[in-house]
Parts: C-alpha cells; sequence; structure tokens
C-alpha cells in the first residue's frame, strides 16, 4: 500500500472499487492490479478490464503481525484468488475466520474499509473477498 | 402529500452485517438483571462503517432494479453516522456502483428518519420528471455508552430504494406521504461527541409515539383510507414494545407489524430501521397489498407513506438475497470481540 498518500488513493479509486484490471490485446490474458505491459507476454497494448466479482482461493496465508494501519485487523487472511475467468489476484479476505479458510473456497467481492491514514486522515475504501453468500 | 403523478418503486435492497450480540452478554458485562429490550442487534465488522453498507444495499437494489449505476440520477443517503464528518457518504456510493459523475448526490441528517425524508424529495424529483430514476439509502452504525440502556439497541444496517416514474413491472408505487414535525429534545449528539444523549422525559409518549401518530392520521385521512385497507404497518422500530404498541394505538393488529419487524434481531438500525422492515415486507408481500410505513427521528419528527404493492415484485424479489437469507449467516460476539470491532479498545 506504500506511504500514505491523498492522491494515490483517489489515482486508485477506480481500480479499487471496481476491480477495473487490464486485458492483453495480444495474448488475451487480464491482469490485476492494471499494468502497462503484459507480464505474461509483454505486449504493450493493453486495455482496461472489468473483471468478475466472483472466484475461489488458490492459496492463503494468514497475518498475525500486521503492517502499519492493519493492527486492528489481526488475524486476518491475504488469499491469492482465482477469479471466474482465470485472473488471479490477492486480495484481503473478511467476514471469515482464518480457520474457516481453505483452498478451492468460493468468494465474492465485498466493499470495504481498506484502511485508514490515522484519525484525521483520509479512509481508504476498495473490494475485499468474503465466502460466496448465494 | 400526494404528487400529481405517483413515483414507483423499482428496486431495493438491504444489508445487515454478519456480526451480532445478544443483549444478556451485555447484561452480563453491566450486571443487569432487568429485562433487556431486544434479544440480539447487529454489529458491523472490523472492516464496515456506514459508507460499506450503504454500498452493499445499494448493489442489491440495481440487481433488483436490473439497472446499472450510470441509470441513476439521484442518491441520497439518510444517516447520523457519517464516517466523515465534512466529505459526503453518498460520493462513495456513486463512485463505488458507477453512477458518477453526472448525477445529484447528497447525506441528508434527521436522526432515524433522514431517508424517509430524502424518500419525499426524491418522489418529487422522480414524479416531475426531473429525473428517470433515483436512490434513497437509510443506513446506520449506532454506538450507545458502554453501560447505557441504548448500547443494548444501538444496531447498524441499511437498505435502499430505488424509485422510477415508469410503472411497467414496478415493485409498488407510493400513493402519498406526510409528515409531522416539532421541535422535541428527546435525542442529541453534539458535534464532537462520541455518543448521544437522551433525555427520559421526552422519550416514548411525547416524541415516538405522538409523532408517529399525528403523521399516520393525517396520511390516512388525506386519503380516506382505514387500518383496515393496510395489510402491513411497518414502524421505525427503537425496541421491540414501541411499534407493536404504537401500532395497536392506531388500530393495527400485532400480525401487521411483526412481518416488518426486525428489531428483536438486529436492534435498532436508526435511519436504516423503517425501509429494512419495508424491504422484509417486500420479501414476502403480494401485488395489490397495502403498506403503511411510518418513520421517526428524534429532534423529532414522523413521515408516513402509503404503498401498494405491484405486480413486479414477483419478478424482482429473488434478483438479491432476502433479508432471510442474509441473517441466515450470523456470527455471535462476545463483548470482548464486540469492544475490539466497535472501536472501544484504544491505544
Amino acid at each position: 500500500m506504500g506511504v500514505p498518500s491523498v492522491p494515490r488513493v483517489w489515482r486508485e479509486i477506480k481500480y479499487k472499487y471496481n476491480l477495473i484490471g487490464s486485458k492483453c490485446v495480444k495474448c488475451g490474458k487480464a491482469c490485476y492490479p492494471p499494468l502497462t505491459v503484459c507480464p505474461y507476454c509483454g505486449g504493450k497494448e493493453v486495455r482496461e478490464v472489468k473483471l468478475p466479482e466472483r472466484g475461489k482461493v488458490i492459496s492463503y496465508t494468514i497475518i498475525r503481525y500486521a503492517p502499519r494501519g492493519f493492527e486492528k485487523l489481526v488475524p486476518y487472511v491475504v488469499a491469492l484468488i482465482e477469479l471466474v475467468d482465470g485472473t488471479r489476484l490477492i486480495s484481503q479476505l473478511t467476514d471469515v475466520e482464518p480457520e474457516e479458510v481453505s483452498i478451492g473456497m468460493e468468494v465474492e467481492a465485498v466493499f470495504r474499509r481498506l484502511r485508514e491514514q490515522g484519525n484525521s486522515g483520509i479512509i481508504e475504501y476498495g473490494l475485499k473477498f468474503r465466502p460466496l453468500r448465494r | 402529500m400526494r404528487p400529481s403523478k405517483e413515483a414507483h418503486i423499482v428496486g431495493y435492497g438491504a444489508y445487515v452485517p454478519i456480526y451480532s450480540i445478544r443483549d444478556k452478554e451485555i447484561a452480563r458485562v453491566w450486571g443487569r438483571s432487568s429485562p433487556v429490550p431486544v434479544e440480539q442487534k447487529s454489529v458491523i465488522g472490523p472492516d464496515e462503517d456506514s459508507i460499506t453498507l450503504a454500498v452493499q444495499a445499494a448493489k442489491y437494489a440495481l440487481m433488483r432494479a436490473n439497472l446499472d449505476g450510470s441509470d441513476i440520477g439521484v442518491i441520497f443517503t439518510g444517516t447520523e453516522s457519517k464516517p466523515y464528518a465534512v466529505k459526503p457518504i453518498s460520493t462513495v456510493v456513486a463512485e463505488a456502483i458507477g453512477a458518477t459523475p453526472n448525477v445529484v448526490a447528497a447525506d441528508l441528517e434527521f436522526a432515524c428518519k433522514a431517508a424517509t425524508t430524502a424518500l419525499q424529495a426524491l418522489i418529487g424529483m422522480v414524479s416531475s420528471d426531473m429525473v428517470k430514476y433515483g436512490m434513497v439509502i437509510g443506513v446506520d452504525t449506532a454506538q450507545g455508552r458502554p453501560g447505557d440502556e441504548l448500547e443494548y439497541t444501538a444496531g447498524c444496517g441499511s437498505a435502499a430504494l430505488i424509485l422510477g416514474r415508469e410503472s411497467r413491472d414496478a415493485i409498488a408505487r407510493i400513493e402519498a406521504s406526510s409528515s409531522y414535525v416539532t421541535d422535541t429534545p428527546d435525542f442529541w449528539r453534539r458535534e464532537g461527541q462520541i455518543f448521544p444523549n437522551h433525555a427520559f422525559r421526552f422519550t416514548g409518549e411525547p416524541a415516538y409515539f405522538k409523532h408517529i401518530i399525528r403523521a399516520a392520521k393525517a396520511l390516512l385521512e388525506e386519503l380516506g383510507l382505514r387500518p383496515t385497507d393496510y395489510d402491513y404497518i411497518v414502524l421505525h422500530q427503537p425496541n421491540v414494545k414501541y411499534p407493536i404498541k404504537v401500532a395497536k394505538l392506531l388500530g393495527f393488529p400485532k400480525e401487521k407489524v411483526l412481518p416488518g419487524l426486525l428489531s428483536p434481531v438486529i436492534g435498532n438500525s436508526y435511519a436504516a430501521a423503517s425501509l429494512i422492515g419495508l424491504c422484509k415486507v417486500f420479501d414476502q408481500a403480494s401485488p395489490g397489498q397495502r403498506v403503511l410505513l411510518v418513520s421517526f427521528g428524534s429532534g423529532a419528527g414522523s413521515d408516513a407513506f402509503s404503498i401498494v404493492m405491484e405486480e413486479g415484485i414477483k419478478e424482482r424479489r429473488d434478483r438479491a438475497p432476502k433479508l432471510e437469507e442474509i441473517l441466515k449467516v450470523r456470527r455471535q460476539l462476545d463483548y470482548a470481540l464486540y469492544a475490539k470491532y466497535r472501536g472501544l479498545i484504544r491505544d
């Protein structure tokens, strides 16, 4: 997440609120967060794409010693998720206890507080994933 | 107040977090032996607030309306628990659902009736053709001072309604509304204070009961309708006792109150309370049935609405999770985790 910055948060709103990634015109693979060069084939022609908000857990880790801004959430889970279109991304899981998480668990995106910049700074929002509800 | 053209409800959505605490657990901590006002109340998770709750309800409402965020021309949010003192909830919701930038957006405050007042403003905008579709959200993550009577009921939740001028396949139509407002010091929170104060002298009879009864009677009189013309009554629900009692005073049996009464299991969700109750009724009502909705906000005032169910409810209802499904997934917290999630533990 880097150093707290208001402009950075503002620049990332579109991608974090609505799961907008990038898709390579050459090889057709998508990635998140969006990149200007395809990490799979090196293609330089990419376009923004709305990614599906459902997927499954490929792997995960439990965070017990959190970086600044996340201390009050411990213990929490950060997971590698494969979306239904095959795109993989890393996201925090929410509404779930660490011992309930398993590989293959179906998840869906939900809009949550990601971090607050102290008591007087801005609040960062974006998508996390929770166990699929329906 | 009857608009020249009726506004129609084309989408609705409600959301309650998965966390909950039983009143008997709160009573255990404070050594209370007298009866508690509700069985359990909803609690926000550590990464939730009024904005995240509002976004979830808004998304469910869009699913039922089968609309994109860009179709929404107005977003009004009624709340008294804003994450920012200055910076709107409605703009974040607008961005999160894709309604920006050509959208009217603002937050309204009138204690627990802010959202129904917003609904009246939206009825005017939709029925006058200023906008095609607009959304009203009621949301709160209420705080009660630890150990205070309010701590036993101060819950959370959100509800969103989408109004449109189209009548084809609507969920319901709003026939008319009324308001009854006075300056009554029953409950308040000063700027910079975390917890509200309340004056027992004005709680109940001079506030909740008087305003709800006057607003409801004015509406029934304007429409020439009687309690027997209604199949449901949905009320602001700060506890279990008050809504049942005020319904009885208005001539409505308990059976017409219970379908829209969620306070026993989610507590008082403040600005969301009456609209969540309405969503609960929408989850089961049939075309042609009539619903009386009456909010109450401290300070004080009530808004009453006469709503008639339309054919569209049958097909639209199942496009998003119903409250029964949402409340099926619940995590009971002990007081320690409740204190952690509610930010009562400080560094």
